[in-house]
Order: C-alpha cells, then sequence, then structure tokens
C-alpha cells in the first residue's frame, strides 16, 4: 500500500532549506522545476512584448510604429525567444522536472547534477542571444533561412545562433535525464503500462530531445562556419546548397513542433481523466500515439519546402507522411473525447484549458492537414494561414496546456490554493483573446496575406485590427494568472495533499511534498485513473 | 573496511546495481545523442560529394596517406589498451589500470599531435579554406568546400579526443586515489564507452577524408 500523508507536512522542499544559495545549488528535481518556471516566464514576457509590438505595428497599412528593417527584427526575435527559450522548454522542463520522479515514485531524476547543469546551460544560452538583442537585434527569421543568415545580413546572427546552439546542449541533457530516469528510476510495480500517460508523452518528447537537438546543433554550426569565414556550405554563389539548410534545419524544427505539443499532450492526458472521474480511454492507443508521433514526426520535415523546388515524388511522399502523422494526433484527440463521454465532468479552472486546448488543437491540427495538402499549400504557404496554424498549435495548444496544469498541479507545487473564480474568468479570457488573434489571421492568410511584413494593403485592415485587439484580450489572460498565482503562493489557503482527488503518485505525498518526495519509496499496485476504485475509499473516508 | 560501492551510492538510488544501470543508459543515450551529431555532417558531406565528385576526390588526394593511416592506427591500439584498462578495473587490478589509462592517453596524445601537424601542413599549403585558401587547379570553391567539411569534421572530432583525454586524465586521478574496485568501477567503464566511440567516429573519417583520392595521390 502507497502511505498516505493526511495532514501537510512541515518539513517540505521549500523549507528544508532556505536562502538564495540553497536555490542556486539545488539537485532537488522539483526546485530546478521552479528555476525553469522563473526563467521562462521572463523570456515569455519578453517574446510577449515583441509580440505586442508586431500587433501594434499592423494596426494600420503602412505600419504604425517601425520601419521594415526594424520590423524583420521584431518577428525575429518574437520568433527566436518563443521557440527556444519558452516554448522547447515550456512544460518538459517545468512540469515534467517537478513531476516525472515523483510520477514514477522516485526520488529523483536520475542525474540530479546534470538537470541543474542543463539550467545554467539554458540561462548561458539566453544570455548570448539577448546579447544579440540588445546589441540591435537579428532579422533572419527564427528559421535562418541561407544565403540571408550567412551572407547577406548585417546583424547579430553569429550571438543568436550561438545562443541556441548553447541553449540545446540543456535540451539534451533533459531529455537524456528523462530516458534514464523513466528507464531505472520507477517504483517497485511501476511497469510500463502502469505509468501515467504524462510519462509516456514525455518519454517520446525526451526522443525527440536526444535525437532531433544534435542536428539543430550541427546546422547552426554550419551556418556560423559560413559566416565567419565566407566559404561556401550553404551559399549558392559559393557552391553550396540552401535547399541543404532547409532539410537540415526542418530535420529538426518539425520534430521541434512534437518537442512543444507531446508535453502538452501530456497534461491534458492527466487533466481530462481527472475532471471527468474516469479511466483514461484507450491508455494503450494513447501511449503508443504518442511514441508513433514522435517516430513518423522525423519523417515529415519536406513539407516546409513543397515550393522550394524539391522533386515533386518526395513532396507526394512527405505529403502522405505527413497526413500519417496526423492519425496517432486524431486518436489522442478521440480518446479525450471518449474519456469525457459519460464521465462527472467538473468544470474547474484546469478542464476548462484543457477543453480549450482540445478545441483548438483540433482546429490547429486540421488546417496543418491543409498545408500537409500539395495544392493548397502552394496558395498558402508563407502567408499568415501558416502562422496562424503553428500558433493555434503552439499558443492554443502549449500554452494553454501549461497553463492548465500550472493550475492542476500548482497545490502541489505551492501548497496553496489559487482563486478559482478569477482563475475561470481568465481562461475564459485567454480562450476568447486567442480565437480573436489567430482565427483573422488564417482569412487574412487565405485572402493572400503574407507573412513578414511590415506594411500591407488597406483591405485587409479589418482582420489585422481584429487580431491587434484579441492579442491585448490575450495578454491579460496571460497577466492574470501570472499575478495571481504569484499571491496565492504567499496569501492562498493551504492546500490538501489532494485537493482533486485525483489518482496518480504525486497526489499520494504531502502538499508541498518533501524533499525526496516520499516518506517511503511506495509500492505501485495498479495501474493510474482507477477513478472507480477510489470513489469508495473516499465515500468512507 | 569501507565498502566502496556502498559508499558511492547516491541517495536517490535504492541499490548499487540501479545507479549502475541508470549510469549505464545515461552513457549511451549520449553516445546516440554523439551518432546524430556526426551523422548530420556525414549527410551534408555525402550530398556535396554527391554533386562535386571530381573536386572531393582532388581534396582527397592532398591528404597525407601515410600520416592517417598512422593516425588510424594509433588510434585503434588506444582502443585495445582503453579495453585493457576496462578489463583491469572489472578484475581490481589497480596497478595494471593505471598503467592502461596512461598507454590510453599517450596513444591520444599522440594522434592530436599527427593530427596538428597535418593541419598545419594543410595551412602550409594554402589548403586551409577562408582567406587562407589558395587553389590554382579547377574547382576551387569545390575543393575548398571538401577541406571546409575536412576541418570541420575532423575537428569537431578532436574536441571530442581533448574530451576524452581530460576524461582520462581524471580516471587515473580516482584511480590512484583508490576511488575503483572490481565492485565499483562505473566510471571507467563509461569512459571506455566513449573512447571507443570516438575511435569509431575516426574510422570513417579516415575512410570519407583518405581513401577517396588514393588513385590520384600526388605524392
Ligand atoms: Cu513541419
Amino acid at each position: 500500500m502507497i502511505p498516505a500523508v493526511e495532514v501537510a507536512a512541515e518539513r517540505n522542499y521549500l523549507n528544508e532549506e532556505t536562502g538564495v544559495l540553497s536555490w542556486l545549488f539545488t539537485t532537488d528535481h522539483k526546485r530546478i522545476g521552479l528555476l525553469y518556471v522563473a526563467s521562462i516566464s521572463v523570456f515569455f514576457f519578453l517574446g510577449g512584448l515583441f509580440a505586442l509590438l508586431i500587433r501594434l505595428q499592423l494596426l494600420t497599412p503602412n505600419g504604425l510604429l517601425f520601419d521594415s528593417e526594424t520590423y524583420n527584427k521584431l518577428f525575429t526575435m518574437h520568433g527566436i525567444i518563443m521557440v527556444w527559450f519558452f516554448l522547447i522548454p515550456s512544460i518538459p522542463n517545468t512540469l515534467g522536472n517537478f513531476l516525472i520522479p515523483m510520477m514514477l515514485g522516485a526520488k529523483d531524476v536520475a542525474f540530479p547534477k546534470l538537470n541543474l547543469l542543463s539550467w545554467y546551460v539554458f540561462n548561458l544560452g539566453a544570455l548570448v542571444t539577448l546579447y544579440s538583442i540588445f546589441r540591435g537585434g537579428v532579422d533572419t527569421g527564427w528559421t535562418f533561412y541561407t544565403p540571408f543568415s550567412t551572407t547577406f545580413s548585417t546583424t547579430y546572427v553569429i550571438a543568436a545562433a550561438a545562443g541556441i546552439f548553447i541553449a540545446g546542449f540543456s535540451s539534451i541533457m533533459t531529455g537524456l535525464n528523462f530516458i534514464a530516469t523513466v528507464h531505472r528510476m520507477r517504483a517497485p510495480g511501476m511497469t510500463w503500462f502502469r505509468l501515467p500517460m504524462f510519462i509516456w508523452s514525455h518519454y517520446a518528447t525526451s526522443l525527440i530531445l536526444v535525437l532531433a537537438t544534435p542536428i539543430l546543433a550541427v546546422t547552426l554550426l554550419l551556418v556560423a562556419v559560413e559566416r565567419i569565414f565566407q566559404v561556401g556550405i550553404f551559399d549558392p554563389a559559393l557552391g553550396g546548397d540552401p535547399v541543404l539548410f532547409q532539410h537540415m534545419f526542418w530535420f529538426y524544427s518539425h520534430p521541434a513542433v512534437y518537442i512543444m505539443i507531446l508535453p502538452a499532450m501530456a497534461v491534458v492526458s492527466e487533466l481530462v481523466p481527472a475532471f471527468s472521474r474516469k479511466p483514461l480511454f484507450g491508455y494503450e492507443f494513447v501511449a503508443f500515439a504518442s511514441i508513433s508521433i514522435a517516430a513518423i514526426g522525423f519523417l515529415v520535415w519536406g513539407h516546409h519546402m513543397f515550393t522550394a523546388g524539391t522533386s515533386p515524388y518526395a513532396a507526394e511522399v512527405f505529403s502522405f507522411l505527413s497526413y500519417l502523422v496526423a492519425v496517432p494526433s486524431a486518436i489522442k484527440v478521440f480518446n479525450w473525447t471518449a474519456t469525457m463521454y459519460k464521465g462527472s465532468i467538473s468544470w474547474d479552472t484546469p478542464m476548462l484549458y484543457a477543453i480549450g486546448f482540445i478545441g483548438l488543437f483540433a482546429i490547429g491540427g486540421v488546417t496543418g492537414l491543409f498545408l500537409a495538402a500539395l495544392g493548397i499549400d502552394v496558395h498558402v504557404q508563407d502567408t499568415y494561414f501558416v502562422v496562424g496554424h503553428f500558433h493555434f498549435i503552439m499558443v492554443g495548444g502549449t500554452v494553454l496546456a501549461y497553463l492548465g496544469g500550472m493550475h492542476y498541479w500548482w497545490p502541489k507545487i505551492s501548497g496553496k490554493m489559487y482563486p478559482e473564480g478569477l482563475a475561470r474568468l481568465s481562461a475564459l479570457v485567454a480562450f476568447i483573446g486567442f480565437i480573436l488573434t489567430f482565427f483573422p489571421q488564417y482569412i487574412l492568410g487565405y485572402l493572400g496575406m503574407p507573412r513578414r511584413y511590415a506594411v500591407y494593403p488597406p483591405e485587409f485592415q479589418v482582420w489585422h485590427v481584429l487580431s491587434s485587439a484579441g492579442a491585448s484580450i490575450l495578454g491579460i489572460g496571460y497577466i492574470l494568472p501570472f499575478c495571481y498565482l504569484l499571491w496565492s503562493w504567499h496569501y492562498g489557503k493551504p492546500a490538501p495533499p489532494n485537493p482533486w482527488k485525483s489518482t496518480g503518485l504525486e497526489w499520494k505525498t504531502s502538499s508541498p511534498p518533501p524533499k525526496h518526495n516520499f516518506e517511503e519509496t511506495p509500492v505501485v499496485t495498479t495501474g493510474p485513473y482507477q477513478f472507480g476504485e477510489m470513489k469508495e475509499e473516499l465515500d468512507l473516508g | 573496511m569501507a565498502n566502496p560501492a556502498a559508499l558511492s551510492l547516491r541517495e536517490h538510488f535504492r541499490t548499487p546495481e540501479q545507479q549502475r544501470e541508470t549510469s549505464s543508459i545515461g552513457m549511451w543515450i549520449f553516445i546516440i545523442t554523439e551518432v546524430m551529431l556526426f551523422s548530420g555532417l556525414f549527410m551534408a558531406f555525402t550530398v556535396y560529394r554527391s554533386m562535386y565528385p571530381q573536386a572531393f576526390i582532388e581534396g582527397s588526394a592532398e591528404m597525407s596517406i601515410a600520416l592517417g593511416a598512422t593516425n588510424t592506427i594509433v588510434l585503434i591500439c588506444s582502443s585495445f589498451t582503453m579495453a585493457l584498462s576496462v578489463y583491469s578495473a572489472a578484475t581490481g587490478n589497480r596497478r595494471m589500470l593505471a598503467i592502461f589509462l596512461i598507454a590510453t592517453m599517450i596513444l591520444g596524445a599522440a594522434f592530436l599531435g599527427i593530427k596538428f601537424t597535418e593541419y598545419y601542413q594543410h595551412y602550409r599549403d594554402h589548403q586551409a579554406p577562408g582567406v587562407w585558401f589558395d587553389w590554382r587547379g579547377r574547382d576551387a570553391a569545390q575543393v575548398e568546400m571538401f577541406f571546409v567539411f575536412y576541418f570541420i569534421m575532423t575537428g569537431l572530432h578532436a574536441v571530442h579526443m581533448f574530451v576524452g583525454e581530460g576524461l582520462l586524465f581524471t580516471m587515473l586521478l580516482r584511480t590512484a586515489a583508490g576511488s575503483f574496485s572490481a565492485r565499483y568501477h562505473t566510471p571507467v567503464e563509461l569512459v571506455g564507452l566513449y573512447w571507443h566511440f570516438v575511435d569509431i567516429v575516426w574510422v570513417f573519417l579516415f575512410a570519407i577524408f583518405y581513401i577517396e583520392g588514393l588513385h590520384l595521390h600526388h605524392g
């Protein structure tokens, strides 16, 4: 039996040791998770600031504030910061770090020092990239396409790329740590098919982190070498092949989309059963869907180059494979829906985010299929349709799931409850703001508005104004949780060990947990999501 | 007498076996990421090799096959002494462990010495890419690209060799401090894995850079 802790223990991971140094030298996965929360919150608001400036610029057809050069830098820095310094680490390094060992019944990740090192390396990378921003920024787009990035751009390309290169090592360290942890740190009785779906999905994410990130590293290395020494690698004038750069970049960056979305699916797969009071429908299917998304995700990168002169036969294969990768994603959506069917659903904040996620992810996924279709892609390639699509996945998907997960596990992390009413309101605000921001972008794209332009024809203005208005609402939807979660850290009601009556080992210990997570190593005898059996236990208690 | 295996058990593991297996899987995953790192470069090399076969063979003909072959033999010998280090560690023979670690380090240093001699010769002959490059024959830009890949890939390999030397030195210090025994010598095993991996990469590098232009050899 798992030892249940009745009341919050006096000593926990937050007060066991105090002082700044106890945080900077901690090897506790829970504290490192919180260090990551601090870092990525800073980058999220910085990236958000650039988004705000972009949306202000696009209020008027001739551009409200900046010239084209500055605008190029704004969307580049928005992209770089959001992708590499917020989205990639967002869920795995915060919630993943905090929860994976707890869900496995372990005291820590496999390599705790490596875990701390990854945080330092991440921040070092971020500082190098920030240096390029403060020296005047980069204007290549987050994709660093050659030969512009290697030959023509006069901005701080190398510093920006170097920061991403360095942060890549932190990704690899995290992925390596998680894989080793899942393989070797499981508590007695925690078999593979008793793992919560959060673990399966993070395992799949970690596979991508360790397999894809090295390719990004060599790609950026080659860009830097070409730029520094002016030797031919990708520049066609020097005998290079710019499309080879695109192949290498997207070989990382398409799987990177799954680095962002698989952890979001991990969170939603926990939230939906917990607030439907039902076991996850089709556990094995969802588990293998995660792995197949990771596997097939490596074979679809060519869909970014349908209009770049790749062979039509290759394009057909890539198009087919891109459709194929949608199948496991769709399986997940169906299974979450089936989990809710006839469940006793409660509309707590995490569930609101989860349902928002499912809806937006479905729209984002289906528009992804439009883009994977060869004919339609020619029409909408490099338009706002693409921008709308990937923001539905990354913002509507990952950010909503991140917020949902933060609310769900906040009582465990902080030992405090957040204000439920305000939280529900802010989830709604974020959802409305999101739709208003990004839905008009699909229409803009379909009407032919290309992405990355500082000015546009006047007939597009109404859609841009809608999008900018939505962005300000969305901004409020982000600032609100940031404020009230911080507030509740000090003033919130103390949280019981299991406020949601959830299953899962992380709820079987106190809130906040003790330094080593459990008083004794738990022994696992059942699979996850045993809501039926738990009910009786609760009724009796 | 304290049991070194128990002493080195970190608090988040339940048993020494769990700790050893965890370290081992960690090293294997690391090696897989390294394989991906090098394979990206091998892939890019292969693309350009197939685009400019003549220029790449011309470039390859500039390699010193004698130095390259010597280095290959040196590294294979170092893999052998590394294997003997791991064997000595597993049998608890600390003296032989130290001797074989030192032998491996010497062979590694010899490799790096020869490698940098080659780099110097390429630089002297205006074959280093960039402002130093001066090629009188045809397809200068493409031959330069061959040298770009040569310097990046063997350079990255050399960086791994330097790291390996550092790791071997750490193992030597820990051997001297008496940290290893027949029951606990996981770090030596892991460094062994790393060293063998780096050696295997060299064999592939030797094949693609040195052997291709053999039949055109200029001297
Ligand atoms: Cu893609």
